[in-house]
C-alpha cells in the first residue's frame, strides 16, 4: 500500500504509515540543516518519527539557502 | 580595540553583519565572508534542491560564522512566524532576522504585520532582530514589543542608494535602548562608514558585497569602513561651520 503526499509541490508516493523521518530518509537528505512543515505547521525534529503522513497532506521540506 | 557589539547579551567582535544573499558562487561567498571579518551572517529557508551545487550549511560549519535565519519573502505575520519557527528547527537557533515586507516593488517593511510578528515571536522566546522602516515611532514600538535590535533601512533592499534619511536614523539612535543596525540600502564603503558615524551599532549588508565586481575586495572595504565609521563616532567629529577656522595660529606671524 502506498499513499501520495504533496512534497514541495510534487506528488510523492510513500509507504502507508510513513512518517516525516521516513520521508526525509527517502529524499536522501541528511537531517541536519533541514526543517519540515506539514499542513502549514512546523514539525519539530524530535517528533519526525512520530508524525505519520496521510494521503493528500501538503509537506514542505526546507533547507538553508542564501539570503540577505 | 575591545569594543564588541552586544546583542541580547552575546558579544560579537565585528560590527559588520554580512548576508549570504546574491552571491553567484559559494566559494567566492566564503572568501568574501572571511575577508569581511563578520561573525554573524543571514541565511534564508527554501525548499530543498537536490541539484544545488555545494552546501551553504557546510560552509557555515567550516567557517564557524554564526547563522542568522531570516524571514525574507514573507508578507504576513503568520508566514513570518512560521518561517522563523522553521529557521529555528533547521539551524537550532532562536535568533531571527524578522522581515515582513509589503510589496515586491519596494520590499519596504509592512509596519502592521511586522509589529504583530515581532510580538508573537518575542512571546515564543525568539531573539528578534527586526528589519524596519527608518521610522522612529515604529522603532520605538518594536523595542516596546521586546525586540533585541532594531534594523532600520537606509534605502530599499538591493537599491544601493545609501542612507536616504540620516536625520531619522539619528533620532532612532538617540531614542533606542537596543542596538540599532543599519540594514539595507548600502551601496559602497562610504555608506557603511556614514551609518556608523551616525551612531548605528552595526551594519547589515549583502548585495553591496555579493554583487560587487570583486566581492572579496568589497568585503574588505566594508570591514574597514565599519571600523573607521565606528572609531570616528567614538572620537567625536568637529562641528560643521559655514566659515573657515584657521588651524594655524597667527601668533608670531612674521612682519614682511
Amino acid at each position: 500500500m502506498t499513499v501520495t503526499v504533496r512534497v514541495n509541490g510534487e506528488e510523492t508516493p510513500l509507504d502507508d504509515g510513513a512518517t516525516v523521518a521516513d520521508l526525509v530518509a527517502a529524499l536522501g537528505l541528511e537531517p541536519r540543516g533541514i526543517a519540515v512543515a506539514v499542513a502549514g505547521e512546523v514539525v519539530t525534529r524530535r517528533t519526525w518519527g512520530e508524525r505519520g503522513l496521510v494521503a493528500g497532506e501538503v509537506v514542505e521540506v526546507l533547507q538553508v539557502a542564501q539570503g540577505g | 580595540m575591545d569594543d564588541p557589539l552586544v546583542i541580547a547579551g552575546e558579544e560579537f567582535g565585528s560590527r559588520l553583519i554580512l548576508g549570504t544573499g546574491g552571491a553567484p558562487h559559494l566559494d567566492e561567498l566564503e572568501r568574501a565572508l572571511v575577508a569581511s571579518g563578520t561573525e554573524l551572517t543571514t541565511v534564508a529557508l527554501r525548499r530543498v534542491d537536490p541539484r544545488a551545487p555545494g552546501s551553504l550549511f557546510d560552509l557555515l560549519a567550516r567557517t564557524g560564522i554564526r547563522p542568522l535565519p531570516n524571514t525574507a519573502g514573507c508578507y504576513t505575520a503568520r508566514d513570518a512566524v512560521r518561517t522563523a519557527q522553521l529557521g529555528r528547527e533547521a539551524l537550532e537557533t532562536h535568533w531571527v532576522k524578522l522581515e515582513v515586507v509589503a510589496d515586491e516593488r519596494t520590499l519596504l517593511p509592512d509596519p502592521v504585520e511586522l509589529l504583530d510578528a515581532a510580538e508573537q515571536l518575542v512571546d515564543d522566546g525568539f531573539v528578534v532582530l527586526a528589519y524596519t522602516n527608518d521610522d522612529p515611532v515604529l522603532a520605538r514600538r518594536l523595542e516596546d514589543a521586546g525586540v533585541a535590535a532594531v534594523m532600520p533601512l537606509g534605502a530599499p533592499i538591493g537599491s544601493g542608494m545609501g542612507i536616504r534619511n540620516p536625520y531619522n536614523l539619528a533620532i532612532i539612535r538617540e531614542a533606542a535602548g537596543v542596538p540599532v543596525v543599519l540594514d539595507a540600502g548600502i551601496g559602497t564603503a562610504s555608506d557603511a562608514a556614514l551609518a556608523m558615524e551616525l551612531g548605528c551599532d552595526a551594519v547589515l549588508l549583502a548585495t553591496a558585497v555579493t554583487r560587487a565586481r570583486n566581492p572579496v575586495q568589497m568585503a574588505t572595504a566594508m570591514r574597514h569602513a565599519v571600523e573607521a565609521g565606528r572609531l570616528a563616532r567614538l572620537a567625536g567629529r568637529i562641528p560643521r561651520r559655514l566659515y573657515a577656522e584657521a588651524s594655524t595660529s597667527n601668533e608670531g606671524l612674521a612682519e614682511l
